[in-house]
Order: structure tokens, then C-alpha cells, then sequence
């Protein structure tokens, strides 16, 4: 019984999201609010692989997002829509349904692959070096991407749109909400699998002690390409549902304001604590959005009190100050974030009852 | 044939020569003790051996095949487990954990064996876990294996360290000053250990060791070294009365 309490309430979850999305009672906006915490869930979880478990410091998770958004969109559009860029469909519109987990893990794929930028120098590099290479790969993701004028370079790329309607043509169902729901699933349970086998615990050992973990036959170079490209590989997941979330991507989503929005997650859930991270991703998507309208209210509230000049207007640039306050605030009073290093079932040992946890 | 063999071995860092023309021969269920003054190179010597460094000349022969140049993982999975002078566990991790990972060599399954949990994932798993489970029970840490071991004494932590090197099963095990540290009743329970675990494994074990009670009561053949160089070579009582050993140790009487 204790086995299927998690697969039941996700399944339970997943009903109740399809009924609410399609009787209209969640409207179009909590929709696509619930993606993006999906979306910003699996890469909090997937960087947390890289900064939490083994203590490294990669400030470039964006890059990945971006090859997985730009690989998976082109195929995507390339195979099931009419664009401009690639003219008619090379597939039937209605294989859209059936090929688009493939084309999701492409983009993966072709996101663990740039992976390797990183993952090679982490060989002989680490700390503060590893993650000035980190930056490095994704400003060479996001210039490379600038500088293809064929798709369409700093202005972006759009058309996905039109695969989400060929498959809405085979059923009517918010598949982009399916995609992503399956899409955060799959990844947390493989991470979780990932972390918890004798194999990933290496991971852990190299973020202690690499030395000792060299010496006591853990293949630290294996480990650590393992890692890094499954990590990058979540993040190129992340991209290509958040490409066809958007219905357009654009190469200046992907900088380092992005990779530094993730690091913020992590760190606030707290490090190498998998419930940790996707508690953060949903706090902080929340968060987000509350300050949308927030900066609304107190743009007329100041207006209204005559502190600031009528010419002058708080618009959103605002949460670029207050997220990195978070994380000064954070730092300096609970540097080890919401969990620390412990999973929920450490925080709430009643739970225990009802799930396996470990192993 | 000799289990371990090592011929010539010389390392230089830059100009500075660590270590000279080191030879040993080391017989399988041997006890042999390396010994000399600080800075003499010891650690030196087993960082070479167990794959830190690649020696400058020389040559390192174990079961029959050079392991020169090898990774330490990759020596480690030969069959030498070696201990580290400071304690170097991981010590935010279970005990249990310690010793499970250090069968990474032993693993068997891959990234996509994890995440399927297929039955060889599976059984790898439970091997692992009897066999760690086996070699506490063995060493008597039994109780404290769900304990992280930053809260153990040092004596225990020693203890749980040389349970780590010998759940890798080796053929050869190499103790970096295994009694550094610890109070004289540890050391006389150190010493009964390594003498059972040497008789019931059947295994090699080659130490450095500053302790001479843990060193005459434990090893037939003693080594010493003193600058990098070899100064003496023999059975305790020979090394307890060479000249040249009573000076590299205490100086002599030139000004």
C-alpha cells in the first residue's frame, strides 16, 4: 500500500487538473501560472543535482533551458507545422500527439550534449572556476543562438503555437498542461531515483570528500559527466516545454537574470533537498506572480501619497531588486534555505507512515 | 610471485626528490611496516601507489600486471584499499552510506538501470547492502551504522574508516597511521583488530606507523626511509638496533 500513496495522489492531481482546465474553472492565466511553476520545478530540481549534491556552483542553467527550448521548437515546427522557416510539415499534423515526446527529448538530449561544455573542464576544475566555465557555456549558447539569422536570431522564434493546435485537431485536451505535468513528474522521480542509488550517492561523496572518493573506487570523472549532462538534460526538458508553453522563444529570456531566478530557488529550498527545491520552484512562481500585481498597487499607492514624481512609474524591472534582496535576506539568516539538507520526510517523520521514502 | 611489487620507484616534484629508487616486495598475507621521520616520504609512497601521483621512473607491479599510471579508482578496484593519515570519511553520510558507496567498483548497473530499478539495479542494491551491513556487524559498528559519523568519537571514526577500506575487499590493505590520535587503550584495541582482520581475510597489510608498540607487535618485516631514501630494511629487532636507523631518528653526535 505504501508504495502507491505518491503514484495515487499524482494521478488524483493530474484528474483534478484536467477537470478544472477544461470546465473553464481555472482560467487560461492559473494555467499557465501552474506550467510555469511545473517548468520552474524541474529546473530547480535539476540544478539542485549540480549545487546542491555536488556542491559545485553553476550559474548557467539558462544556456541548457535555451538549447533544449531552441531544439525541441525547431523540430517541433519543423516536423508537424507550415512556417516560414521551414516551409510545409514534414510530418502529418496528427503524429503531433504521438512524436511530441520525442521531440521533447531531443531538445533533452541535445541540451546533456552541450553538457559537456561543462562537464569536461569539471574534470580538473572546480568552485569558483567551474563556475566561471558555467557562465561561459551559456553565453555561448545564448550568442550562438543570436547569431543564426536562418532562425531568427535576436528576435526570436515563434510557430510552436501551431503544433499545440494540431493537437488539439486530434483531441481536445490542454495537452501543453499534460506535457508539462508528465514532464515535472518524469523528472523529479528520475532525480530522486538518481540521487538515491549507491550509484548517484557518489555524488554526494565527491561534494564531501572528492579525494576519498577517488580512493575508494568512485569513478569521480564518471560521476560527474553523469551528473552534469543529467542535469543539463532536465534543464533542455524544461526549455522545450517552456518554449511550447510561450508559444515563442527568444534568446534574451535565456541570461544569467534566468540562471540566477533558478539559483535563487535552490538555494531557498535548500541544498541537495530534492522536496526542498520544488517547494522553492512553487513559493517563488507564486511569489513572482503575486508581485505582478503587487507592483501595481504600490505604483498607486506611492502616486497617491505624491513620493515619487507623476512621471515616474514602478513597473516589474522592481522584482530584479527585491528577488536578489531575497537572497541577501536569506543568506544572511537561513543560509541553508527552507530545508536545509533534509528531504520532507526528515521535516515530518509522520509521513513516513504513509510512503517509503529512502531506497 | 610477490602480490605487490615495487621497483626503482622515484618521484620528483619539480627539483625536489620525494622519493628514491623505492623498491618493495610485498608477499600475500604479509604485515610489513613502513616507517622514518617526518617528512621522510611515507605518504609519499602509498599516494604512488594508490594512484595520486604517477611515479617519475620506477615501476609498480600488483597481482602480476603494472598498475603504473592507473586512476585510483581504477587501482582501487585492483584490490588496494588504502586509509588516510587525517580521517577523510564522508561525514555528513550514514556510516551505512560510507560504506555502501565505497562499491561504486562493484556497481554493475548504469544511470538508466537507477531510474527503471531493474531487478539488476535491484540485486546490486541488496548486495551492497548485506555486505556493508556484514562487514559492521564484523567490526563490531553494528549500532552506529545509521549515525553520521561527525558525531562519533575519534577512535570510532578510525574504526569506521578501516571498516570502509576493508569492505572493498582487497587483497592489500595500506593503513596511513591507523593509531595517530588515539588513547593507549584504543591503540592496544587497534592492534588486536588489525591482527584479526589480517588472519581472518587473509590479507596484506602494509602500514605507516609512528607507534613502535603497533609496529613490533604487528609486523615481520619492517622498512625505513628517511629523505626520500631507503635506510634500512628488516625484521623488527634487526631495525631496533641498526645504526643508521637510531640516527636518522635521533641525529648523531658529528656538529
Amino acid at each position: 500500500m505504501k508504495r502507491l500513496t505518491v503514484p495515487a495522489l499524482l494521478a488524483v492531481l493530474f484528474g483534478v487538473l484536467l477537470w478544472v482546465s477544461m470546465t473553464g474553472i481555472l482560467n487560461s492565466y492559473w494555467q499557465s501560472v501552474l506550467m510555469f511553476m511545473g517548468v520552474n520545478i524541474i529546473l530547480a530540481t535539476s540544478l539542485n543535482i549540480i549545487n546542491g549534491n555536488m556542491g559545485e556552483f553553476s550559474c548557467g542553467h539558462a544556456g541548457f533551458m535555451a538549447v533544449g527550448a531552441y531544439v525541441s521548437s525547431l523540430i517541433s515546427v519543423a516536423l508537424f507545422t507550415k512556417s516560414s522557416v521551414f516551409g510545409d510539415p514534414l510530418l502529418s499534423p496528427d503524429l503531433a500527439v504521438w512524436l511530441f515526446p520525442l521531440v521533447l527529448l531531443a531538445g533533452s538530449l541535445a541540451a546533456s550534449v552541450v553538457g559537456l561544455l561543462v562537464a569536461i573542464p569539471s574534470f580538473k576544475t572546480r568552485g569558483d572556476y567551474l563556475a566561471i566555465i558555467t557562465i561561459a557555456a551559456s553565453y555561448i549558447v545564448k550568442s550562438t543562438i543570436e547569431n543564426i539569422g536562418a532562425i531568427g536570431g535576436a528576435r526570436g522564434f515563434m510557430g510552436m503555437s501551431g503544433v499545440m493546435n494540431a493537437m488539439n485537431d486530434t483531441a481536445k485536451l490542454p495537452w501543453i498542461l499534460i506535457w508539462v505535468f508528465l514532464g515535472t513528474v518524469f523528472s523529479v522521480w528520475f532525480i530522486r531515483r538518481f540521487i538515491y542509488s549507491t550509484f548517484g550517492k557518489g555524488v554526494d561523496a565527491i561534494c564531501q570528500d572528492e579525494i576519498a572518493a577517488e580512493i575508494m573506487s568512485v569513478n569521480t570523472d564518471r560521476v560527474k559527466l553523469v551528473a552534469f549532462m543529467v542535469s543539463c538534460g532536465l534543464a533542455g526538458l524544461a526549455g522545450g516545454l517552456f518554449a511550447h508553453i510561450l508559444g515563442y522563444v527568444n534568446p534574451g529570456t535565456f541570461t544569467i537574470l534566468k540562471s540566477t531566478e533558478i539559483m535563487v530557488m535552490v538555494y531557498l529550498g535548500g541544498m541537495g533537498s530534492i522536496s526542498g527545491s520544488v517547494l522553492a520552484a512553487i513559493v517563488m512562481t507564486l511569489l513572482i506572480e503575486y508581485l505582478r500585481d503587487a507592483f501595481g498597487f504600490i505604483n498607486t499607492f506611492l502616486h497617491y501619497i505624491s513620493i515619487i514624481p507623476d512621471s515616474y512609474e514602478v513597473t516589474q524591472v522592481w522584482k530584479w531588486v527585491l528577488i536578489p534582496l531575497l537572497l541577501v535576506l536569506l543568506m544572511q539568516f537561513r543560509p541553508e534555505g527552507i530545508m536545509g539538507r533534509r528531504e520532507l520526510a526528515d521535516v515530518f517523520p509522520g509521513l513516513r507512515k504513509f510512503y517509503k521514502f529512502k531506497g | 610471485m610477490a602480490l605487490l611489487d615495487v621497483k626503482e620507484m622515484t618521484q620528483y616534484f619539480g627539483g625536489l626528490c620525494a622519493v628514491s629508487e623505492f623498491s618493495v616486495s610485498l608477499e600475500q598475507g604479509q604485515m610489513v611496516a613502513l616507517i622514518g621521520p617526518n617528512g621522510a616520504g611515507k605518504t609519499t609512497v602509498f599516494n604512488l601507489v594508490s594512484g595520486f601521483y604517477k611515479p617519475t621512473r620506477g615501476e609498480i607491479i600488483f597481482k602480476g600486471q603494472s598498475i603504473k599510471g592507473l586512476k585510483p579508482h581504477q587501482v582501487t578496484s585492483c584490490g588496494i584499499a588504502r586509509t588516510f593519515q587525517n580521517i577523510r570519511l564522508w561525514f555528513e553520510m550514514t556510516v551505512l552510506d560510507n560504506i555502501r558507496i565505497a562499491q561504486h567498483h562493484a556497481l554493475g548497473y548504469g544511470l538508466w538501470d537507477c531510474f527503471l530499478r531493474t531487478p539488476r539495479y535491484m540485486q546490486s542494491e541488496r548486495n551492497i547492502e548485506d555486505h556493508a551491513m556484514d562487514v559492521l556487524t564484523r567490526l563490531g559498528l553494528r549500532d552506529v551504522a545509521h549515525e553520521l559519523p561527525k558525531n562519533l568519537p575519534y577512535g570510532v571514526q578510525r574504526l569506521v574508516e578501516i571498516a570502509r577500506a576493508l569492505s572493498i575487499k582487497p587483497a592489500l590493505l595500506m593503513l596511513d597511521e591507523p593509531a595517530a590520535g588515539l588513547n593507549s587503550s584504543d591503540v592496544e584495541g587497534l592492534i588486536k583488530l588489525v591482527g584479526d582482520i589480517h588472519k581472518d581475510y587473509g590479507l596484506a597489510v602494509w602500514m605507516i606507523e609512528h607507534q613502535m608498540d603497533v609496529v613490533m607487535s604487528l609486523c615481520s618485516w619492517i622498512k625505513v626511509i628517511d629523505f626520500g631514501a631507503t635506510i634500512a630494511d628488516g625484521t623488527p629487532t634487526a631495525i631496533q638496533n641498526n645504526p643508521d636507523v637510531i640516527k636518522a631518528y635521533l641525529g648523531d653526535d658529528t656538529i
